[in-house]
């Protein structure tokens, strides 16, 4: 199959995905389940990684700020605009694309595999919405949390590793982050995490939905799904970053 | 009951259903045999719609199935039950949560209603102890019969089986296959059951379709099947000389039946 097969088998699953759901209490079920699943499940990766972000970013942006012209606040206001603006929604978005994605993808490649899906297709369930959106849905609410949390964790992250390391006190850290903040760094982060997550959630679904063959075949698509999410992750980064900085 | 006329379907160049035409009739298990790769998994998935014929019609009770939209066909699909070839319980959920998952999706019931109909499928299908078991710890016979189980919790008026004793040893096979059968008649569902086992077409035959290469090569039950004089089919159900030595028993069991 060529890119534009795929992409319109793709589109034709996300509108497969709209139509009414045979009883909304049990997809609401289902989302919140989706939720937990992804936003409660993910929260330990996310949080380690985005303290040890912040950290590093401290330390290195100080090993490289040698002039004594520039203040130490400085190293502040660099660690909060690329945490805000690249680390928390890019890099952890393409962590989450590994961890949530092949979670996805190899939950309905097992369940395409072991016929589960075509159970439910039997009983008349539309299974693009019962099993596809929800994912997208939950995804798409709790990923630009995790951004955000990602965000404070990370600034909190470089501010103890400056005050550990004796690089700039909390104080001077504190006096850089009020510095020149622009808000639409925030928003900028937040259309990307959005962005993302609608990929994080959508592609695997289609890699997962799609699959053909037994567990190799499973395997296969969890990590091809990964590979094509991480680059329309940073193909669209570039595409925002050009469109709307 | 079931009619298909004329089906037709193809995978690219491969043709594997060439014009089959049959009635499965309700009340009866109709069974559809052949050799591996004969189309009849491809016909029992045209048949509930999770593939597409190219051409021919599919009639259930007198309603056109290939005409409708797929809001009409959702609505009949909540009359199908099926058992499937591995049974495709749900991994997550209990068995009692796999029965009971129809009736929460389509059925404004309360709890306790769910929970009692559960039980009497679950007892009919002699599984009274494992509500609570999921999927990975049962047996495979038990697997088919939660699969029954779940395929009858909504009183379905059709109920297909894709190789229902596949992988069970011929005792289980057995008990899988009365269930099916005293299923079929006590509700009056029309059965459609596809299967390689010569046990089944034995014992549950009411109406046998016999398909080589996509195409309808003999119907009959399982009492004429045995007098078949069609070469294909007794070189594919009496393969091997244990078999055909019980054809030739029942065959003489049989005249001396008809002189008695």
């Amino acid at each position: 199959m060529n890119f534009f097969t795929h992409l319109g088998k793709y589109l034709l699953m996300l509108k497969g995905m709209f139509s009414k759901p045979e009883n909304a209490k049990l997809y609401w079920k289902e989302f919140m389940h989706q939720c937990a699943d992804i936003g409660v499940g993910s929260l330990g990766i996310v949080s380690i990684i985005s303290l040890f972000m912040g950290a590093v970013s401290t330390v290195q942006t100080a090993y490289q700020l040698v002039s004594p012209l520039i203040s130490k606040s400085t190293i502040a206001q660099i660690v909060r605009d690329t945490v805000i603006l690249e680390f928390a929604p890019t890099l952890v978005c393409i962590v989450l694309a590994g961890v949530i994605g092949s979670k996805i993808a190899s939950e309905l490649g097992n369940m395409r595999v072991s016929e589960q899906i075509d159970a439910l297709e039997i009983m008349g369930i539309n299974t693009k919405t019962y099993l596809v959106m929800p994912k997208i849905a939950a995804a798409l609410v709790t990923i630009p949390l995790m951004v955000i949390l990602a965000m404070v964790l990370g600034i909190y992250g470089g501010r103890f590793a400056g005050s550990a390391a004796g690089i700039l006190s909390t104080d001077t850290f504190d006096k850089g982050l009020m510095e020149s903040f622009m808000p639409f760094n925030v928003t900028f982060a937040l259309i990307k995490a959005y962005t993302f997550a609608f990929f994080i959630s959508s592609i695997p679904a289609y890699f997962g939905y799609y699959v053909t063959g037994g567990s190799l075949e499973i395997g296969r698509s969890s990590t091809k799904s990964v590979v094509v999410t991480c680059i329309v992750i940073l193909l669209s980064d570039y595409i925002l970053a050009a469109a709307l900085l | 009951m079931i009619e298909f006329k004329d089906l037709r379907k193809s995978f690219g160049d491969k043709v594997v259903l060439d014009g089959v035409s049959h009635v499965m009739e309700t009340g009866k298990t109709n069974l559809i045999i052949g050799t591996s790769g004969s189309g009849k998994t491809v016909l029992q998935k045209c048949l509930v719609g999770l593939f597409e014929p190219d051409e021919g019609e599919i009639i259930y009770d007198g309603v056109n199935f290939t005409d409708m939209v797929e809001d009409e066909r959702k609505l009949l699909r909540q009359q199908i039950g099926m058992l499937f070839q591995g049974s495709a319980l749900f991994d997550s959920m209990t068995v009692e949560d796999n029965i009971k998952f129809p009736l929460d999706m389509f059925t404004n019931d309360n709890n306790t209603t769910k929970m009692k109909r559960v039980n009497e499928v679950l007892e009919r299908v002699n599984l009274k102890d494992a509500n609570k078991k999921f999927p990975a710890e049962i047996s495979g016979g038990m697997k088919k019969r939660v699969g029954i189980a779940r395929a009858i919790v909504l009183n379905p008026k059709y109920l297909f089986c894709d190789e229902p004793n596949s992988g069970l040893d011929p005792k289980t096979s057995m008990v899988i296959d009365k269930l099916i059968k005293e299923l079929t008649v006590e509700f009056n569902i029309t059965t459609v059951i596809n299967t390689h086992d010569m046990n089944s077409v034995m014992e549950i035959g009411d109406n046998i379709l016999y398909m080589v290469d996509g195409k309808k090569e003999w119907t009959g039950n399982s009492q004429e099947i045995i007098f078949s004089d069609n070469q294909q089919l007794n070189e594919f159900i009496f393969a091997s000389e244990f078999l055909q030595d019980a054809k030739h028993m029942r065959m003489i069991e049989a005249k001396e039946g008809k002189k008695g």
